[in-house]
Formats: structure tokens, C-alpha cells, sequence
């Protein structure tokens, strides 16, 4: 159905009015364009009296009713369970359309055309009925409205190509489309390496497969004079090779090489989930001051000591790393440090200091990062800290962490090592102060009380605290106290609490 | 590619000439029926090998039964609501995975005392009483007394009253599959207590409810019946219902080389966005007692996702422009306990809170993170 008017306009003014109203009584189900007024060509012959001729393209393109096909069994009717497009999407033979469900049985329908959908029959959980209609898709003028029946095999479009080669017994597929440039370019179906969905070939196919062939990329005939010959055709055509050949160097053809065509697109997602909660934990990060203070441990008498600790931990069933060891120092150095435990209030004017030491630990899982901590660690012995630890990655990997356990942290470390690294600048997370970075232990010469070169594991730490409420010289002294404690485990006895 | 041959059982491997694969390798053989079992009892690998076979393997010529088990899973259907069908957090606390599969129907669970079975035919081949007569046959000619039957609902039952199978269906474009369940000896204890949901009547939703049934096992009636005899006697009465004579062939689904792309279904198919993203639209709607205080919880949820977020809390209990942060943080979140107790956690690390308001907003998000 096309909006067709005539329009008898002397004046510029009376045209350019014409088109606005008659672009409303378009009727919206013809998509291509209604009318076509140019108004330049009018203004030529302004002031003139002109009977100007509409140019109406009436729907050329047919709207095809594609109606559910029978599903076998006897079965009248399913439920539209979820569609795969939405009017005005591209749709190429074979692409799914929706999914249906009838009787336990979950049906994907497939598109027997390619065009552009106009109408969805059907809400999604809407009963839809055999036989009828179930999406009406706009088609290109060439293509014939198939049989009845879903196909199951090749349409009977392309049934006059029989270059439908079957490759090792599967029926090529391809769309009526992409079978005509192949059979225009002469080439075999079968020798053509498809990288569509399903082993289908695709137009792109049919053109890597003739840029390869020949060496040069199509299009047509007069880029063909400019580009070397193709080996192939240098017999016939000598008389007309002869004198170019007189005039350019006698060397081998410089190879033509397709230039490769990035089809990369960029790809914009929301920040949801872990990210989200990142960035708005490392944004009120932002507001904190941080100094950072590094230094280097000597733990050759720590990896003595839990070597040879490790057995007795796994006879009680716990997995016992340096970690404890790591937490156990810190905590006992807070007892000394009290202000890195602490907190300030959103104005700054007043420091709470936290009477637990909460100790953050942060962990790796494949959605991001998490931070859990250990509560009232001043209260804990080293195995216990290993107990606790082990729960919560254990609770961690199979994503059942709760807020009690990933809130109320005082004071965070990050094993970074543990994957990889040396150095690093932590971010302290609000309402915190501090946060220390472990890198990885490494075996290193150094030199002993005796001058002499002995191995040492050592491992390096970075710390950050926050420069308006902690000193250089106090973030120095905690970090001096922890390393003692680590590199001299003995002297932990003696503080133990 | 073929190993060894013994005893009408025989191993694939590609190993040694890659260019074929296993669809080329059936071509070749020329059978019409090929009787296939998976080495793997991963659910997700399972999954993917009936996927490829669906895809890949030409069925206009040819049918394939598959046979195969897996370790603890539960497996709900295409169209289905995980939070409704059963209970999340019992799994993640017994370390029970959950699966989707492609086709239809109702949720069941896995372990290894249950046998699967996948009728791969042509679209026009495809009839599902004549497969589960495969089942009952070869039941009844291992065990002649059996009282088994299959139902209108494609259900098999024993002494025609307990469920031992259900059936689910997959249809393309030219080709089907019809798989079902047969139980031999599975947990059921276990069985009961996951696929019981604890949230269920919180959620209103239109998708493919299960319909519960009273079940039981084979080896409850006769304990002699595992499910390698039961496996072979089905194998067999494949071959003598529809005229076949294969042997039975087993298929490692990790072979890439054998079955390429399979390594893609396999990743695509435990991705959460397909497990529990491709639930159809659905609110909770619910009342929780926190502290002896009231509090209505109303989530719509699309693609898994939490599309708007409502608490009603007296005000006097939470400041209502926190509730309101609170429950804005919780915009986009995927319905996960995990993934909300990181937003909520962040919410509180970026406000000053008091130690009480803190502890109504932790105990408030347990409630919140309980129906999840």
C-alpha cells in the first residue's frame, strides 16, 4: 500500500510544504521511501510554473508471512519461549529466530529467508499455533516465498545450482546469495573454506577464496590492467604483455599482497558487579594522602621454621603458608602502633582506634577482587590464623562470602607475590589507614655477620599508610618491628599473646 | 583412529590422523545406527558432546545413541528458574554444580547412579515412544518380572507408580534429540534435598515449572541391576529395535582435535550468563523478620540480573535514604549472594557508619543474600 499524491506546486514555498505532509501521511508499513521530493531540482526553476512529478517507489520489496511449521507428533500449538531478533533486525537464512517449547520438547526455529524482520507474531510465554503466521520478514525482490514445509534441506531457491557439492557427505550451505556469486565466479562450493555458524559460507568466503586465486583482489576489469597478470592467463595474452614488458624491469612480478581488513570493533559494557564495587571502594581511596615506605625481609629462618612446621598442620587438617606467620607479625606490631589500626572520621577531626585487629587479606578469585579479613587476630595463635584462612578461601573459590566476613576490616595485607612481582604501590581501602604489599620470595646472595655470601629468601614489602594521620618515621618503625619479627621467628615467642 | 576392537566396545582417538573427525570417521563406517559413550563424567563436557554431535554429525542417514553419566549435578531445563527449581545454597554448601541444558522439561539430578541416554535422529525420524521402548524392552529382557511402562508424558514408571526416567527434547532446524534419565541407583536423599527449593513461593515467574513425582531406584527392587548391565542391555536393544548392528564406541569429549569447536561449547555452556543469566523474567516478592522488625523485599529480576531493587523498612530502624542507597547499589548486581555481599560490603566501606547501623545493614543483607 503506497501513499500516492499528486501535487501540482508553482512555488519553492508550496514544495517544501508538500513534502513535510505528505512524509506524514506516509503509511508506515511501506518502509521504502513513500514519496521522493528534491527540492533543489524545484528550485531551479523557481518562478515558473511547473508540473512536477512524483517519483513514488512503492513497496518493490516483498513482506513475507513465515509461518510456524509443523513440529512433528501431531503437536498444534507451543509456547514462544524467547526471541533471538526484534523487528528491524537483519536476518540471514538459517539465523535462529526464537525458541519455542512444547511438551518438554525445546524447538529453535530458523529463519527460511534473508531480510529484515517487520513483525514478531507473538509476546514471549504467548501461545503461538501451527500454521499460522509467526513472523512476517521483508525480503529482497529476487527472493521466491519457498514451500510450505520448513526446509529441511536445501531450499528450492537454489535448486537449479547444483554446485551444491557435498563435501564429505554434508550438504553445503549457503544462502541464494552467496551460491550466485559462486557460480558467476565459477568456483566449487566445496573447495571453499567456510567460517560461517554451522560450516556455512559465507560472501566474505567466496571473496578470500577468488583474492587468493588470482592475486588480486576483485573488483572488476579496470583494476585488472593496472595489477600483474595472473600467471595463469600469461599464455594467451603475450601480444599484450610483450610491450609493457619492454618498458618495466625484468623481475618478477611484485607480489600483491590483500591488505589485511581489521574488522575489529570496539566494545562498550556497563560496570556492574565486582567492578562496580571496585570503583567505588578505590574512588573514596582517592581522597586518602598515601606515602609509601619499602624495605626488604630476610625470611631464611622463617622458611626454615614452617618447613618444618608444615607436617604437623596437615595432621589437624590445615594448610599452613607464610601468611599466618605475615599476619600474626603485623598484629603483634599494631599492639605497639596502635594508630595504623585506626580510622578517621569523614571531617578529619577525630581518629578512632580500633580496639581489633581485623586483618584484610586480599584474594584473587576469577570475578575479581575480594578482601576478606580476619577477626580480633590479637586473640588468635598462628594456627588458628591458618584455620581461618583456609575457611575463608575456601569460602571464597565457591563464591559464598558474606558481608561479615568482607566488612569491618582495620588493616589490610595483599600477597601480590603469590603471582608475581617485587615492588608495589598499594591502595589503602577506606575506612583503613595502611596496607602493606608482599612481592614474592626470592633466593638471593647476601652477606652474613661474617662477611660471608650465604643464600637468603628474601621478600620484599611496600607499604601505604595515610600521610595526614601517620608519620614516615612511625610507618618505619611498625615495618621495622613486623620485619624482626619475621626474620627472627624465636623473638615472636617471647611477645606472643 | 580406532585403537582396539574386543568385546563389540572399541576406543577412539584422533591421534594420529587429524584430519579426520569424528563426523568424517562416521561417514566413513557407513552405519546407519552408531551407539557412542562418554569417557567423561563432567556435566558441562556431557553437555557440550551432544551439542557438537547435534551440530556436526549428519543425521539425515544415520541415528546415534549416547550413553553417559555424571558426578553429582543438577540440571534444569532450557527455559527454566534455578532459584525456583531447587536449593542453591545447599548446593553451594555440598559443592553440587548446576547445569542448563538446551532442550525442555523439568529439573533432575545427576550422580552415578543415573544412566543418560540421547536419541540423535533426523527431524523426521524423531519419536520418542519408540525410544523409551528401547528402555522398557531392555529392561524387561534383563529382568522379565519388571513391572515398567512408559506414560503419555514420555515418563517411564516402575509398578506404575514410581518415576525412574524423565525425557526432555531438543529440535532444529533438520535434526532432533530426544535424551532421558533412568534411575539405578542414585542418592535420593541427596536427590530430595536439592531439588527442593528454599525460596519458592518468593518467586513469581512464568518459566517451565518441574512437576515433582514420587521417585525410586532400579537397584531398589532388584540389587543386582547396576548400570553397566543396564547400559549394555540398552545398547543391545538399539541395535535390534531399529535393525542396527554397532558396537559401542567410547568418545573422550575433551578431544578437540576429534571434535573441533567442542572446547568453545564446553566454555560457553558453564558461563553464568547461560546457567543462570537465561532465566526468563522474574520477581521475588517477600517478607523478612530482622530484629523483630518487618521487612518487605520486592526484586524484578531480567536475564539474572536485578533490574529494580525495593525494601520497605521502618524508618526508624534505617534511615531511609541509606535503604535507599543501599538498595541503588544493588541496580545491576547479578542475582548472586556473592556479587551482592562485594557491592554491599563496598557500600559500607564508603560511609561512615556507627557499629549498630552497621550490624542492622549486615544482618539485613543475610536476609536479603538468603532468598539468592
Amino acid at each position: 500500500m503506497a501513499a500516492v499524491i499528486t501535487v501540482r506546486a508553482p512555488f519553492a514555498f508550496m514544495g517544501r510544504l508538500v513534502s513535510s505532509r505528505l512524509h506524514k501521511h506516509c503509511c508506515s508499513k511501506v518502509q521504502a521511501a513513500c514519496l521522493v521530493y528534491r527540492p533543489h531540482s524545484y528550485s531551479l526553476i523557481v518562478g515558473q510554473q511547473h508540473r512536477f512529478f512524483r517519483t513514488s517507489y512503492v513497496a518493490a520489496r516483498p513482506i513475507l508471512s513465515f509461518k510456524l511449521s509443523d513440529i512433528g507428533e501431531g503437536i498444534m500449538e507451543v509456547t514462544v519461549k524467547e526471541w533471538y531478533v526484534k523487528e528491524g533486525d537483519k536476518v540471514s537464512q538459517f539465523d535462529s529466530i526464537c525458541e519455542v517449547q512444547s511438551d518438554k520438547a525445546s524447538v529453535t526455529i530458523t529463519s527460511r529467508y534473508d531480510g529484515i524482520i517487520r513483525k514478531l507474531y507473538y509476546d514471549v510465554d504467548s501461545i503461538a499455533l501451527v500454521g499460522k503466521p509467526l513472523v512476517d520478514i521483508e525480503t529482497d525482490a529476487g527472493q521466491v516465498e519457498g514451500p510450505q514445509e520448513d526446509v529441511v534441506e536445501t531450499p528450492a531457491i537454489s535448486q537449479e545450482e547444483h554446485t551444491h557439492q557435498e563435501i564429505k557427505g554434508h550438504k553445503t550451505q549457503a544462502t541464494p546469495a552467496v551460491r550466485r556469486l559462486a557460480m558467476e565466479n565459477n568456483i566449487k562450493l566445496s573447495e571453499v573454506v567456510a567460517t560461517g555458524k554451522d560450516g556455512r559460507i559465507l560472501k566474505e568466503d567466496i571473496l578470500n577464496f577468488i583474492a587468493r586465486q588470482t592475486g588480486a583482489i576483485l573488483p572488476p576489469a579496470p583494476f585488472q590492467e593496472i595489477c600483474p597478470p595472473p600467471p595463469a592467463s600469461v599464455a594467451p595474452s603475450t601480444p599484450a604483455v610483450k610491450p609493457r614488458e619492454k618498458t618495466t624491469p625484468p623481475s618478477i612480478p611484485t607480489p600483491v599482497i590483500p591488505k589485511p581488513v581489521f574488522t575489529g570493533k570496539d566494545r562498550t559494557e556497563p560496570i556492574k558487579g565486582f567492578q562496580k564495587a571496585m570503583v567505588k571502594t578505590m574512588s573514596a581511596a582517592l581522597k586518602i594522602p598515601h606515602f609509601g615506605y619499602k624495605d626488604e625481609v630476610d625470611l631464611s629462618q622463617l622458611v626454615r621454621l614452617r618447613s618444618e612446621l608444615k607436617g604437623l598442620a596437615e595432621s589437624r587438617g590445615v594448610k599452613l603458608s607464610y601468611m599466618p606467620f605475615f599476619i600474626k607479625a603485623a598484629s603483634l606490631g599494631l599492639l605497639h602502633f596502635p594508630i595504623l589500626n585506626s580510622s578517621l572520621d569523614e571531617n578529619c577531626t577525630n581518629i578512632t582506634y580500633k580496639a581489633a585487629h581485623n586483618i584484610g587479606l586480599a584474594m584473587d578469585t576469577n570475578q575479581g577482587l575480594l578482601v576478606p579479613n580476619v577477626k580480633n587476630v590479637q586473640m588468635l595463635s598462628v594456627f588458628e590464623i591458618a584455620v581461618e584462612l583456609n575457611r575463608l578461601q575456601t569460602l571464597g573459590t565457591s563464591g559464598q562470602l558474606g558481608t561479615v566476613d568482607l566488612t569491618g576490616g582495620t588493616f589490610t595485607l595483599s600477597n601480590i607475590g603469590s603471582i608475581g612481582g617485587t615492588y608495589a604501590k598499594p591502595v589503602i581501602l577506606p575506612p583503613e589507614v595502611a596496607i602493606g604489599a608482599l612481592g614474592k620470595i626470592q633466593v638471593l646472595p647476601r652477606f652474613n655477620h661474617k662477611d660471608e655470601v650465604v643464600k637468603a629468601h628474601i621478600m620484599n614489602v611496600s607499604w601505604s599508610a595515610d600521610h595526614r594521620i601517620i608519620d614516615g618515621a612511625t610507618m618505619c618503625r611498625f615495618s621495622n618491628l613486623w620485619r624482626s619479627y619475621l626474620e627472627n621467628p624465636a623473638s615472636m615467642v617471647l611477645d606472643l599473646k | 583412529m580406532i585403537l582396539r576392537l574386543s568385546n563389540r566396545a572399541c576406543v577412539l582417538s584422533g591421534s594420529t590422523r587429524f584430519k579426520s573427525t569424528l563426523s568424517t570417521y562416521f561417514d566413513e563406517t557407513g552405519k546407519a545406527g552408531i551407539i557412542l559413550k562418554s569417557a567423561s563424567a563432567g556435566i558441562y563436557e556431557n553437555l557440550a558432546l551432544e551439542d557438537w554431535i547435534h551440530d556436526h554429525v549428519d543425521l539425515q542417514n544415520r541415528s546415534v545413541l549416547l550413553l553417559w553419566r555424571n558426578s553429582p549435578v543438577v540440571v534444569i531445563g532450557r527455559h527454566q528458574n534455578p532459584w525456583q527449581e531447587c536449593n542453591l545454597p545447599l548446593m553451594r554448601r555440598l559443592g553440587i554444580p548446576l547445569a542448563r541444558r538446551r532442550s525442555g522439561g523439568g529439573t533432575v539430578f545427576h550422580d552415578f547412579g543415573n544412566i543418560n541416554m540421547t536419541f540423535f535422529t533426523s527431524k523426521k525420524k524423531y519419536d520418542r515412544p519408540r525410544n523409551l521402548k528401547v528402555v522398557t524392552s531392555a529392561l524387561k529382557a534383563l529382568r522379565p518380572d519388571l513391572d515398567v511402562a512408559a506414560t503419555d508424558r514420555f515418563d517411564i514408571l516402575l509398578n506404575g507408580h514410581y518415576k525412574i526416567s524423565g525425557t526432555a527434547a531438543k529440535i532444529g532446524r533438520s535434526s532432533s534429540y530426544h535424551h532421558c534419565t533412568l534411575l539405578c541407583s542414585v542418592d535420593r536423599s541427596v536427590l530430595s534435598s536439592v531439588l527442593k527449593s528454599n525460596a519458592s513461593e518468593a518467586i513469581k515467574s512464568n518459566a517451565t515449572p518441574s512437576v515433582p513425582s514420587p521417585v525410586k531406584n532400579l537397584a531398589d527392587v532388584d540389587p543386582t541391576l547396576d548400570s553397566d548391565t543396564i547400559m549394555e542391555a540398552i545398547a543391545s536393544w538399539y541395535n535390534n529395535e531399529f535393525g542396527f548392528d554397532s558396537p559401542v564406541i567410547t568418545v573422550d569429549p575433551t578431544h578437540e582435535a576429534l571434535m573441533p569447536g567442542i572446547h568453545k561449547m564446553t566454555q560457553d555452556i558453564q558461563m553464568w550468563e547461560w546457567i543462570y543469566g537465561k532465566t526468563p523474567k522474574f520477581s521475588v516478592c517477600t517478607s523478612l523478620v530482622i530484629d523483630d522488625v518487618d521487612v518487605k523485599l520486592d526484586m524484578d529480576i531480567k536475564n539474572g540480573t536485578v533490574e529494580q531493587c525495593a525494601l520497605e523498612i521502618p524508618e526508624d530502624w534505617l534511615p531511609p535514604e541509606m535503604v535507599k542507597e543501599l538498595t541503588s547499589t544493588l541496580h545491576g548486581s547479578r542475582y548472586c549472594p556473592e556479587e551482592a555481599a562485594v557491592l554491599v560490603a563496598a557500600f559500607m566501606r564508603t560511609r561512615s557508619l556507627t557499629a549498630d547501623v552497621a550490624e542492622k545493614i549486615h544482618r539485613l543483607c543475610e536476609g536479603v543474600l538468603s532468598v539468592m
